[in-house]
């Protein structure tokens, strides 16, 4: 009687845990970041200024999808936020070089450039075998380094107003809606068919077990180098977007690297790849997002903001952890009975 | 297993919960969002702030500085002139810089300037400069082996006060030793040289704020980050400015000198307010984007304390901004070298070499703004009657 019992205590205790998925924490967490919100300000709902929010938080987002199909695919890209600064800074010399070139060229030239990094990053992380975490640490220094060496501190040349549009400025006949929405809706609708084709899932493969999806025909090499490449991609967006909203400076970058993994993160995907869907990944950027505009409301600023953020990250990844221990459970306590 | 994960489990929801809680707590209940970090802020601040320095700084902005009016890198302020006669020494020169780093526009302004100002002079037959890379070990390590060199006199610009000060007072015994821009904690250097202060700076921006906000208006204080002297020097005293006025600080804010960050910041602050009616800043590097905020909202800018930073200075005119921009020029890069020099030849120069703290206002904002520099150049460089401008400079 009570050794029946007690199995089904535990089994109703565990049910809430067990049904949690890998990507479940980051939901509940924006979920309740939104809610707060709503009790500090709840003016933040009103259309307008939820979608200057979006706009803001679009170039994090953004970052975040790149960093997701380098981070499943089993690497890092700590590249990206000088990326960022880069692209913000050359497409001010753009500007400064040939003041009259149409600003579709300038993003062009900016996309292609990111690409290349990308590809680089690729390129040296598999075939020369050096760790990914190592290869972009060094991409990043160089790129930092290459930027203060150009501009000596101080970045020359003017945004122009065609160009910031797409960082700052409204659709035409809609005032309402920021450019940057609509960018945003086409990287995220992109990502998520990207990620549901066979090379988006067989990505998601490589991360789990390399090995055994080369041996099932998979050419690893090349998948892994177009995730850093599509990542170098998304940084470049990222630029034209952060060098649309405030213009120019040396230091726009700064950081977002290690904003966009640490989405990243609490969206759920592993460390290592192989698990974590892109919509987390960027729920996750949109969470931290949410998170900085909650804590400048509540006059919370300076060092406690870092704590607070490291906080919630460490919790956040440790229910997600959990509830991936208990699925991996499952299939062991299936292996000892048979 | 599972039991040792439910413990770590709950005391991370519950710190996270604690700590999300403690903050909602802290909501005040009408708009007045932020005047906790005054308070803490105001606590904190006491360590850095010493009445004797404060009123001593307003009292230099009234007094009239001796020496060359077109020529403000060689006034001084109240000096006390001492003898540099033992130090005298036949030209030509190898003089020496350890300088603290180039790392933002306003020193890279002023290496430029300090650089063209040694062009100026033939009797400079060599100038070695290291870069500390904002390092203090670096620039410990630097100035011992410039020290050891054959200089004939040493310049340094120190990264942090009391850190660098053994390095300087071991130089000091081996080469006369000139100290600007930041301060050490010995009086071993012939010469110190620096503008008024951090005091005089933000007490020009809050005092602007206080005469062009209506009383009662909403003031948001953004500061670039805790604990450097200078800076808490600045909000120091705009804090005892702000708290002897009507204003209503609604908030102070740490932007890390990021523009998306305090564009992002005062957007948050405009809505949940429904607007501002002043922004003071210790710093203006992130003016310009503060001013975009108010655009993108759809709102008028409301007085707005800046720096003498040129996209800031082109924001004010184009846009036609009630402004003021405190500086801390640039052109006191130049001073050094002209002191090194006037010791080398056995002239007088001051104990402390005090200079002018110019403020770029509406009146004289024309004089100071320059077409064609790039958007970080610092008008305030008395750099304009120097070879290569304005090539050399950006413009």
């Amino acid at each position: 009687m009570t050794q029946t019992a007690v199995p089904e205590t535990r089994r109703t205790r565990l049910r809430l845990p067990a049904t949690l998925s890998a990507s479940t924490p980051v939901f509940v967490l924006l979920g309740v970041l939104l809610l707060v919100l709503a009790f500090v300000d709840i003016g933040f709902y009103e259309p307008d200024r939820l979608l200057a929010f979006i706009r803001r938080a679009a170039p994090l987002i953004i970052l975040a999808a790149g960093q997701y199909f380098v981070m499943v695919s089993g690497g890092f890209d700590l590249s990206v936020g000088s990326v960022v600064t880069v692209g913000v800074v050359v497409a001010a010399e753009l500007f400064n070089i040939a003041p009259d070139m149409p600003w579709p060229v300038a993003v062009l030239i900016l996309l292609v450039a990111g690409m290349g990094v990308g590809l680089i990053n690729g390129l040296i992380s598999t075939l020369l075998a050096v760790p990914s975490f190592i290869t972009t640490l060094g991409m990043m220094l160089i790129l930092q380094g290459a930027v203060f060496f150009w501009t000596q501190g101080a970045p020359r040349g003017y945004l122009s107003d065609d160009y910031r549009t797409l960082g700052r400025g409204m659709v035409p006949g809609l005032p309402w809606l920021p450019w940057a929405v609509i960018v945003l809706a086409v990287v995220a609708a992109a990502a998520v068919v990207f990620m549901r084709s066979d090379t988006g899932r067989t990505l998601v493969a490589t991360g789990d077990n390399d090995a055994a999806a080369a041996l099932s025909g998979v050419r690893v090499h090349r998948l892994r180098v177009l995730a850093f490449v599509l990542s170098g991609l998304a940084a470049a967006l990222a630029a034209v977007l952060v060098g649309g909203f405030t213009g120019i400076s040396a230091q726009a970058g700064d950081g977002m690297e290690f904003e966009a993994i640490t989405a990243v993160v609490l969206g759920g995907v592993a460390l290592g790849g192989g698990r974590g869907s892109v919509v987390a990944a960027m729920a996750g950027a949109l969470s931290l997002q949410t998170l900085f505009t909650l804590l400048t409301m509540l006059g919370v600023s300076g060092a406690l903001e870092s704590t607070v953020q490291g906080v919630i990250v460490i919790a956040a990844v440790a229910l997600g952890a959990v509830s991936w221990s208990r699925r991996q459970r499952v299939p062991n306590s299936t292996k000892e009975r048979r | 297993m599972r039991a040792r994960i439910r413990p770590a489990l709950t005391i991370m929801s519950v710190s996270a919960l604690l700590v999300l809680g403690a903050c909602t707590s802290e909501v005040p209940t009408d708009t007045d969002l932020g005047t906790e970090t005054t308070g803490a802020d105001a606590a904190g601040e006491s360590e850095f702030f010493v009445q004797a320095d404060y009123e001593a700084q307003m009292a230099l902005r009234e007094a009239v500085p001796e020496g060359p009016e077109d020529r403000p890198w060689e006034q001084m302020i109240d000096p006390e002139m001492i003898d540099t006669s033992e130090y005298q020494k036949d030209g030509p020169h190898n003089l020496c810089f350890s300088n603290a780093g180039l790392f933002n526009s306003w020193r890279a302004v002023g290496w430029r300037t300090m650089q063209a100002e040694v062009d100026l002079h033939p009797e400079i037959a060599e100038f070695t400069a290291l870069d500390g890379q904002g390092q203090d070990d670096k620039q410990i390590s630097d100035i011992g082996s410039l020290a050891a060199q054959d200089c004939d006199a040493l310049i340094v610009s120190p990264n942090t006060t009391a850190t660098l000060t053994p390095a300087v007072e071991a130089a000091c015994g081996e080469v006369p030793v000139i100290v600007f821009d930041r301060g050490v904690e010995t009086d071993c250097p012939v010469t110190f040289i620096s503008p008024i202060g951090g005091y005089a700076y933000g007490a020009a921006g809050a005092e602007f704020l206080r005469d062009e906000v209506e009383p009662g208006g909403s003031v948001l204080a953004l500061r670039i980050a805790p604990g450097v002297d200078v800076l808490e020097h600045r909000w120091a005293a705009a804090e005892r400015v702000f708290e002897d006025s009507d204003l209503d600080i609604v908030g102070v804010q740490f932007t890390e000198d990021d523009p998306a960050t305090a564009k992002n910041i005062v957007s948050d602050f405009i809505q949940s307010n429904g607007g501002l009616d002043g922004v003071w800043m210790d710093a203006g590097a992130t003016s310009v984007a503060v001013t975009e905020a108010f655009e993108d909202a759809g709102m008028e800018i409301p007085p707005i304390v800046g720096e003498d930073q040129q996209d800031f200075l082109q924001a004010w005119q184009d846009k036609d901004l009630t402004a003021i921009a405190p500086g801390y020029p640039t052109f006191q890069w130049r001073t050094p070298v002209i002191a090194a020099l006037r010791i080398l030849n056995g002239e007088e120069v001051p104990r402390e070499w005090r200079l002018p703290q110019p403020v770029v206002t509406e009146d004289n904002l024309d004089s100071y703004l320059q077409e064609g520099m790039p958007p970080q150049h610092y008008a305030l460089c008395g750099c304009e009657d120097l070879p290569g401008f304005p090539e050399e400079w950006g413009g």
